[in-house]
């Protein structure tokens, strides 16, 4: 078992760090010949903005899957607080309290936004279908009990006006805070954001970035995100993680990945 | 200006979450109880309520159950027919061995025969998605039809196959068989339906009914977010069944009096089909609509040739009727693919700024 | 133990008891496997070119073979005949194309079989209305197909064959053969795989959707006829034949949904399974299996392999 308290510091800005939260060891994926994450290593530690990048094709959205549940490594080990995790089924990462958005948007589009975020919650809601048949007062009760601390992310993350919304109506950067909403609505202990600023404007990124920042300071949530924008990279993140061709090419704070040369020579395009 | 809803503001999400947020709607509903309740039994005539009502209500209730499964689950369903049939069957089962038991109480427990097969039907949508799921269904309707001939323990080793409802009794009234008054019957139907109707949409509200629509949008998603795939959909399959089966035995007892395997062959499943996707998908008032429109339709048929003084045979109307409902169904699909449902929620926007046009 | 024995034992030991019967039934099998893969092929051609599963195809098959007796009977020659049925289904395949299609150009797969089942239920109505409900029987020998069969001595008993249902395999075995040439190597042919994959991306490299869709349901239609004239030969041409229609999911089940070849193999599964199942174990079960046989065993296989024997593998993306 690791220590979670090894190791943990504050920041400058006053933010505390804490142990391993969650540690990939020799991570190996294979799709059919195609070998799409080689032996990977890295960790995630309490409270910290964890990115990954890399240019496309990296891996890092199959990396996010398998954090996430969706794909099983053939090799390698996932470590989650302390204990080893068994190859598990989605919803139960999810019951473990890792929620998370996606590069295209999955966002059920048949329901308001705030049914939505409502959903979220589904891993908190747990009153019988007896009770909810007869909509007994059990029912009803942790109906609105939800719907009160859906209501309070809704404030948080400032779309209180298109919560009726249907979310197909939204424009693609509403969209995403939708998502992020919904993510959030589940009280995660780590939030993976598959590339959050995709497809947004500089005024966009910069709410996002607000945002992801607000959440991890107030909630002290980890966050482990995808992202192509260096500049968001650099600004938000404590660690980076930077995948090429399904390796691992470099893991440090952002200064320090800036400076390897596999990274710029990764990301210029020059043969290695 | 009817419908305004200004001035009605909603200071606590209860009031916010209720079924009828708007005092108008609230009213409506309060109306239609009134009227089903009291004024059809009073003033309706038997032919009315025999030929019309109780049929409409519980074709009405069948297309609930499968709203609940294709229209909110996303679940594709061609057994509607079957499951309706093993309901019968249970509940002709269960009044064979307990004659002198409340018979609305076993129409109740013969639903959970259908559930339980259901469920046993249902466990391929694990690995089986959208279209194909059709032939899991198509397995179940046929094989049922299969099992409800062949074992003829069902219909009491009848010469003819056939069931026949005996006379029963519930609360003091003769409420089956042919002795039973149309009025009681429409009651106990009617009864049965407002209840399951009710409870159905508990369900639709909560985190049961999100999950079920969670796994119609994006079942993938749905399974990350925290869904487990295993029991949300198997519930929606026991509910759903349970429901049909439930029609089913309303059907058989309370309006046909008699049954053969033909009553649930794979045309009915069809049929139910129509009356969702007519009525509109995912919508408990598109259910009532849809019923409502395929049973009028024949009616309506047969009546327009009579008022326009031309004769045309029965065959013939029947023919019509299958050219009129598909080309219905195609018009519907292309213009207003979520239904009359859809259509009645337009016209009541409409409504919100009437006489204004927008 | 005795039922043990007679379930997993003793139909074999039948089988070997009498080869000819069981050359006899695998036969049967055959030939009706035949009649499937033609209606699996139908359904084939329209959902590799729009990806739609025509529901009607069944009622297709009844409506051509009832235009062609009808046109027969109305006193045109065979040859005549034929070639006004064929009419029909172009127009049909026209009329589908412009009255229905048109309009639902990016719906949901779901709400346009949901389409095609108005549209079946309309033709069988239309068709009650103009050809009367009555049964009638196919102009085989007008048409210039075989009658008769041969006798054959085999493995110490006979087999029979009837020349219709060879000839049926046969001209299956044409079609089959033209349709995958048509697809493959004409120009034609790859626009309507093109069409199949994506309809955006179709139309953006200048391919006109409604009239590829036209082309498809006319070859649709003349599979129907095809198959409509082998089968009202074998059996009459009545409107329950579009329930046996519904037989074509497994078919399409095992064979996949786009797969030429797999319609063809598919079908012969599934028509000697069938036929199998019913002659040496329908007995045990009281009869009557073949009724629901064919769904119990696709969906025994969509368990195991969810995309169908020919299907590509699902890889769900996040």
């Amino acid at each position: 078992m690791n220590d979670m308290n090894a190791d943990s510091y504050v920041t400058e800005d006053g933010r505390t760090i804490g142990g391993v939260v969650m540690e990939l060891k020799n991570i190996t994926l294979r799709f059919g010949g195609v070998t799409a994450i080689k032996d990977i290593s890295f960790d995630i530690r309490e409270g910290e903005i964890r990115a990954i990048i890399g240019p496309n094709g990296a891996g890092k959205s199959s990396m996010l899957n398998i954090i996430s549940g969706f794909y099983i490594p053939q090799e390698g080990e996932v470590w989650y607080k302390g204990r080893i995790r068994p190859p598990i089924k989605p919803y139960q990462v999810a019951e473990q309290g890792i929620a998370r958005t996606f590069q295209n948007i999955a966002l059920f589009e048949g329901m308001s936004v705030l049914d939505n975020v409502m959903t979220g919650r589904v891993t908190k809601m747990k009153s019988s279908m007896l009770a909810q048949a007869i909509w007994a007062g059990r029912a009803e009760r942790e109906e609105f009990e939800n719907r009160e601390k859906v209501e309070k992310i809704i404030d948080f993350l400032e779309i209180q006006h298109i919560r009726k919304t249907p979310v197909g109506r939204l424009p693609y950067g509403l969209k995403k805070r939708v998502e992020l909403a919904r993510a959030l609505a589940a009280e995660p202990s780590i939030l993976l954001l598959d590339e959050p600023m995709a497809g947004m404007n500089v005024e966009e990124k910069e709410d996002m970035s607000r945002f992801i920042l607000d959440v991890n300071d107030e909630f002290g949530t980890t966050i482990c995100l995808i992202e192509h924008d260096m500049g968001v990279v650099m600004d938000l993140s404590d660690r980076v993680v930077v995948m090429d061709y399904g390796k691992k090419i470099g893991d440090g704070t952002p200064d320090e990945v800036r400076g390897n040369q596999d990274v710029i020579d990764a990301y210029l395009g020059v043969a290695h | 200006m009817i419908y305004r809803e200004a001035g009605q503001f909603k200071t606590s999400y209860k009031a916010d979450m209720a079924k009828f947020p708007i005092l108008q709607d609230r009213i409506a509903i309060w109306i239609y109880l009134v009227v089903a309740f009291v004024f059809i039994p009073l003033f309706g005539s038997d032919f009315f309520i025999n030929s019309m009502m109780i049929p409409f209500l519980i074709f009405a209730l069948a297309a609930i159950g499968l709203n609940v499964l294709t229209g909110y689950t996303g679940q594709i369903s061609l057994g509607t027919g079957a499951f309706m049939g093993v309901g019968a069957y249970a509940c002709y089962k269960l009044t064979t061995i307990f004659p002198d038991t409340n018979i609305i109480l076993l129409v109740l427990a013969s639903g959970l025969f259908s559930a339980g097969i259901g469920m046993i039907f249902g466990l391929p949508s694990l690995r089986i998605k959208g279209f194909y799921l059709v032939v899991t269904t198509l397995a179940a309707q046929f094989f049922l039809e299969w099992v409800f001939i062949r074992v003829p323990w069902l219909y009491n080793y009848n010469d003819s196959g056939a069931i026949e409802v005996p006379q029963r009794e519930a609360f003091g009234f003769i409420v089956t068989g042919p002795a039973a008054d149309p009025s009681v019957r429409y009651l106990v139907v009617l009864s049965l339906v407002v209840g399951i109707t009710w409870v159905t949409s508990n369900l639709l509200r909560g985190h049961t009914g999100r999950s079920w629509m969670m796994i119609r949008d994006m079942d993938i998603a749905a399974e990350l977010v925290g869904v487990r795939p295993l029991k949300a959909k198997l519930s929606s399959f026991a509910i759903s069944s349970y429901i049909a089966g439930v029609s089913g035995a309303l059907l058989v007892f309370f309006w046909l009096g008699a049954a053969e395997v033909e009553s649930f062959d794979v045309n009915h499943s069809f049929l139910v089909l129509f009356m969702v996707i007519i009525g509109g998908l995912g919508s408990l008032l598109g259910s009532f609509l849809g019923a409502a429109f395929i049973w009028m339709l024949p009616i309506v048929i047969r009546a327009i040739p009579r008022v326009l003084g031309l004769d045309i045979n029965a065959s013939t109307v029947e023919q019509l009727n299958f050219v009129i409902l598909g080309a219905l169904i195609i018009f519907f699909l292309i213009v207003e693919p979520h239904g009359l449902a859809r259509l009645w929620a337009i016209a009541k926007q409409k409504l919100r700024i009437w006489p204004f046009p927008y | 133990m005795d039922w043990l024995y007679n379930i997993v034992v003793d139909p074999f030991v039948q089988m070997g008891a009498a080869p000819d019967f069981l050359l006899q039934v695998l036969w049967e099998g055959f030939v009706t496997g035949t009649l499937y893969a033609l209606i699996a092929l139908g359904y084939v051609l329209i959902f590799k070119a729009s990806g739609v599963f025509n529901f009607a195809q069944g009622i297709m098959v009844v409506f051509a073979a009832l235009s062609l007796v009808g046109f027969y009977e109305a006193g045109v020659p065979a040859w005549l005949a034929l070639i006004l049925a064929l009419g029909v289904m172009g127009l049909l395949a026209v009329g589908t194309e412009r009255l229905v299609l048109r309009h639902m150009v990016n719906q949901d797969e779901i709400i346009l079989f949901m389409a095609t089942i108005g549209l079946s239920y309309f033709l069988i109505g239309a068709g009650e209305l103009i050809f009367g409900g009555e049964t009638k029987s196919m102009i085989t020998t007008e048409l210039g197909l075989p009658t008769g069969s041969t006798v054959i001595d085999v493995a110490g008993g006979i087999l029979i064959l009837q020349h219709i249902d060879i000839a049926a395999a046969v001209i299956a075995g044409i079609l089959v053969a033209a349709l995958g040439f048509f697809f493959s190597k004409t120009r034609i042919g790859r626009a309507l795989r093109a069409v199949a994959d994506d309809h955006q991306a179709a139309l953006s490299v200048g391919i006109s959707l409604n009239q590829i869709w036209a082309v498809v349901w006319f070859a649709a239609g003349i599979v129907a006829l095809a198959t409509g004239i082998m089968w009202g030969a074998r059996s009459d041409v009545s409107f329950a034949l579009q329930i046996v229609a519904l037989k074509a999911l497994p078919v399409l089940i095992l064979g996949g949904f786009t797969s030429i070849p797999g319609a063809i193999i598919g079908g012969l599964i599934i028509g000697m399974g069938e036929k199998l199942f019913e002659v040496y174990w329908g007995g045990l079960m009281g009869g009557g299996v073949e009724g629901w046989f064919a769904y119990v065993l696709a969906l025994i296989f969509l368990l195991f392999r969810p995309q169908g024997l020919f299907g590509e593998k699902i890889i769900e993306r996040v």
